[in-house]
């Protein structure tokens, strides 16, 4: 009967593999390799302290990290190590984007209690109608990635995982777009 | 409302459409010895514009040049082979040690050979003049190399960019270093050691600088 080392070096011999048959073009042993990649990249995303809801992010990137870095793979040396070499790397990258990000963000509640009465008004509700269509053609202008991440993010209400499957872009990457929509129309619109 | 896993599984099948077949990169050993012949070339073109007499009497007279040479020219060549490991995603992060032990002996040898030229009245110290050609020959010879070390590191995949230039940097400037020698007509001297390390410095810096986002991490 294997034991659990020897079952480890089996699994990781049949990852090796697969890999190599990637490298040379085979696709249905590089959706196999990339599968059996998740539960790995995920256990060591945690083990690093990810935030729960960050860990998705720490998959879509090495997932994409390990297709532009594919060539880089020995097939003569272990596969589990290059695998974790690159989702530590990519699990550190997310956790640092997401310290920065909390530093910039601003207490929710001391914004709305600084806020007026957002009740409109009746010549407010014509302003805001023309207001409405002024971003509108605003948001059109943008970048396509920037514009996806709003129309999907706020315009039409979506939730991140919802939003990055419509437009095959991960979860950071969405966030990161809507970042620099916001800034970008804060800019156009003299805000 | 699409979950984690499908979001996962939609990647998964984008990225297998559009799999090609990939040439596997070289071994690091081999691309160093590339990097290498070109430093090689380089010092066998400068020689018929030197003066080869005037460096042998000079490294015969202060001993200690000689193992400056010997630190820059390993510190060269050690930053070169730990460059072009950590371009590899699975090598160990302790690779960029390895060219400090050569690099404490080219830096302690050059003090040292500061130290000589306080004492000896005879020896020639480089004025300033002196000193701001070498620092152009320095940074100037690194552009190239940092050039041909950052190419041959883009044949892999490295994932700390910053620490991996820093070092092309460190190669890049101690080799152009060792190849000064070969029109370097001053005993080493403060005014001197304060240049060497002011542009090697500069060259490690802007290297590092540069690397920013060479290396797509995927973070849109």
């Amino acid at each position: 009967m294997p034991t659990a080392g020897e079952g480890d070096d089996a699994d990781d011999r049949q990852r090796s593999a697969l890999m190599a048959a990637a490298q040379a073009g085979d696709r249905d042993a590089y959706a196999a390799v990339l599968r059996s990649s998740i539960p790995v990249i995920r256990a060591t995303a945690v083990r690093l302290g990810v935030a729960a809801d960050a860990v998705d992010d720490v998959v879509q990137e090495t997932l994409l990290t390990i297709h532009r870095a594919r060539h880089t793979y020995d097939p003569k040396r272990p596969f589990i190590a290059w695998l974790r070499a690159i989702a530590k790397r990519r699990a550190i990258d997310v956790i640092r984007h997401d310290s920065r990000r909390r530093g910039r963000e601003v207490d929710g509640q001391h914004v709305a209690d600084e806020q007026p009465d957002p009740r409109p008004t009746p010549s407010g509700v014509a302003e805001q109608a023309s207001d409405a269509r002024r971003l509108r053609g605003v948001v059109a202008t943008l970048p396509r990635s920037q514009r996806d991440a709003v129309e999907h993010l706020v315009l039409a209400d979506r939730s991140l995982p919802e939003a990055a499957a419509a437009t095959s872009r991960s979860q950071g990457a969405m966030k990161v777009n809507l970042h620099r929509a916001i800034k970008s129309l804060r800019t156009r619109l003299g805000g | 409302m699409a979950t984690p896993h499908a979001a996962d599984d939609h990647l998964i099948d984008r990225l297998c459409a559009e799999l090609t077949p990939v040439r596997r990169t070289r071994s690091p050993l081999a691309y160093a010895g590339i990097w290498l012949v070109f430093v090689v070339i380089s010092a066998l073109a400068l020689a018929p514009f030197a003066d080869l007499g005037a460096m042998a009497r000079r490294l015969a007279a202060a001993p200690e040049m000689w193992l400056a040479v010997v630190g820059s020219t390993l510190t060269a060549v050690l930053a070169a082979i730990a460059v072009l490991q950590l371009s590899l995603p699975d090598r160990r992060p302790a690779w960029a040690w390895l060219p400090m032990p050569a690099m404490a002996l080219w830096v302690g040898a050059s003090g040292v050979g500061c130290l000589r030229g306080l004492v000896v009245p005879e020896a020639h110290a480089a004025d300033w003049a002196e000193a701001r050609l070498c620092l152009a020959f320095i940074i100037g010879f690194s552009l190239p190399l940092s050039l041909l070390l950052w190419r041959l590191t883009a044949c892999g995949f490295p994932l700390r960019p910053r620490r991996t230039t820093a070092l092309t940097g460190l190669a890049s400037a101690a080799a152009a270093a060792t190849l000064l020698n070969l029109f370097h007509p001053f005993d080493l001297a403060a005014l001197d050691l304060l240049v060497h390390v002011a542009a090697v410095a500069l060259v490690i810096a802007a290297n590092a600088s540069a690397s920013g986002r060479r290396f797509v991490t995927g973070m849109a």
